[in-house]
């Protein structure tokens, strides 16, 4: 049996660009929520959001790339090519077939589309670019790191909205054990362009607020919505065994436990489907609740949907039973790349022994009966951490990160 | 008249050579894919070329016009049938 531990980590994250950048912004409570600055949100309801706004693709990507490839591509692109340096992986040295590639993605490339319809409605059908047969789609960012690092392994996408960072990984654990030595794996996400904003507004649930600081509220009394960011998370997964015989420089944790559910339908007596995940992924790493140090949660930031979850993780460990902490207050929910990053922030916490915070949450509800990590981190062993997530459409997904050698 | 340096103009426009090709050197008989230009890329170039000069290419020209100067005489063919 093979174990599956992250040996490379790549981040770009509204709060920081890179893993230590981020890692450090996120232990100091430095948020990257800020007024949408790439467009002028003025006219619509949502204007506060988490941008990449130092990122340029001209000082990332290859140039002839850039052109093909929305900015959810180059994200992906910039974080494959860092998780791969992290593990000192060099794709040339290995056979193109021992590798592959799984992204998350939520809605494909929204800013190139945009684009291009713009240009189809004002030009005509034969001025839209080439390009956007393949920068829209949702595995394009799968399929450029690819082609680009020459990984012909079993590739795929995955299109769970938020679940998806966490499905994308567990798909690699699938790969591995089938016999994939390396896989690259995780989500980024781009969707702020007046297109993408617009499409999401739909969904009701996102915050309206204008004070950054006071958007995104989860499980806080006064909690209206979430807000979205850029960016996220690829992460180098390979077997525990085969990274230590290659002297890999990091191990940063096990992806020990993974189980995804869905929800029934609007209206049904059944339950939400997020504490059978929960439950599930435990199972599967073969875990009790009482042994979980934290958990990073979904975070939603609607009333409704904090107190399903609130529900699920008082079900599973008790009143107050674990610490719980959304450091996605920091960076509003990355989407496809929301869950990744949360596995990345788990592997840091065990890695330096401390749980980042939850930021601008003033109130928590009292009925929530949660251990909210608030304003600072908190200094504490982390050996075993559970992410949950979940995505529009009803995907429950979680994971359980193990700190390497300890099971 | 169309030449070779009238297709490197749209070739660069096009965004899709990477920064180690340069358009500027001896091009003409190299083929389009060694130039860091796929199909996808050919298709950019024909969809200029029709805006610029209103010369539509065949499905199959992608393997039909493997070279610059290939695609130059194409053209030049082609804008002579119209006069």
């Amino acid at each position: 049996m093979t174990t599956a531990v992250v040996t490379g980590l790549g981040v770009l994250a509204p709060n920081g660009m890179g893993v230590e950048e981020c890692w450090a912004a996120t232990l100091a409570g430095k948020t990257g929520i800020r007024p949408i600055s790439g467009f002028d949100a003025s006219r619509y309801s949502v204007t506060v959001a988490g941008e990449l706004a130092g990122f340029h693709a001209v000082d990332r990507v290859p140039r002839g790339l850039i052109v093909q490839t929305d900015k959810w591509t180059q994200h992906g692109l910039v974080c494959a090519e860092n998780a791969l340096a992290d593990a000192a992986v060099d794709p040339a040295a290995l056979g193109e077939y021992e590798m592959a590639v799984v992204t998350a993605s939520s809605s494909g490339g929204n800013e190139f589309g945009q684009r291009e319809i713009q240009r189809l409605w004002e030009k005509g059908p034969e001025f839209v670019g080439a390009y956007q047969s393949i920068a829209w789609f949702y595995a394009a960012t799968t399929g450029q790191v690819s082609i680009r690092h020459g990984m012909r392994g079993p590739c795929g996408v995955v299109a769970t909205e938020q679940a998806g960072g966490l499905d994308a990984i567990g798909q690699a654990r699938r790969l591995l054990r089938a016999g994939t030595p390396v896989i690259v794996t995780g989500g980024t996400d781009a969707s702020l362009c007046p297109y993408g904003l617009v499409a999401q507004t739909a969904t009701g649930r996102m915050s309206t607020r204008a004070d950054p600081d006071r958007a995104y509220l989860p499980f806080d009394a006064d909690a209206c919505g979430h807000v979205v960011g850029e960016g996220g998370a690829i992460a180098v997964v390979e077997d525990h065994a085969a990274a230590v015989d290659r002297g890999a420089p990091h191990h940063y944790g096990e992806i020990a436990g993974y189980a995804a559910t869905f929800d029934p339908p609007p209206g049904s007596p059944r339950p939400p489907g997020l504490r059978r995940a929960a439950l599930a992924a435990l199972e599967d790493a073969g875990v009790t609740p009482g042994e979980v140090d934290v958990v990073f949660a979904d975070a939603a930031g609607t009333p409704a949907l904090d107190r399903d979850e609130a529900a699920a993780i008082a079900a599973v460990f008790g009143p107050e039973g674990v610490p719980v902490t959304a450091p996605k207050t920091m960076t509003g929910r990355l989407l496809a790349g929301g869950a990744a990053l949360d596995v990345a922030f788990a592997l840091l916490a065990i890695r330096d022994s401390v749980v980042p915070p939850t930021v601008g949450v003033r109130r928590p509800g009292a009925d929530y009966h949660l251990d909210l990590v608030l304003d600072e981190p908190r200094e504490a062993r982390v050996r075993i951490a559970l992410v949950l997530a979940r995505g529009h459409g009803g995907f429950n997904s979680a994971m359980v990160v193990r700190q390497c050698g300890t099971d | 008249m169309f030449t070779l340096d009238s297709l490197r103009r749209i070739m660069d426009a096009t965004g899709v050579a990477d920064d180690g090709v340069d358009l500027g050197g001896d091009i003409g008989a190299t083929e389009f894919t060694d130039l860091g230009f796929d199909s996808l890329a050919m298709l950019e170039i024909q969809a200029r070329v029709k805006q610029e000069l209103g010369i539509s290419f065949p499905e199959d020209s992608a393997t039909l016009l493997l070279r610059p100067d290939d695609l130059v005489a194409y053209v030049n063919s082609n804008l002579v049938e119209v006069v």
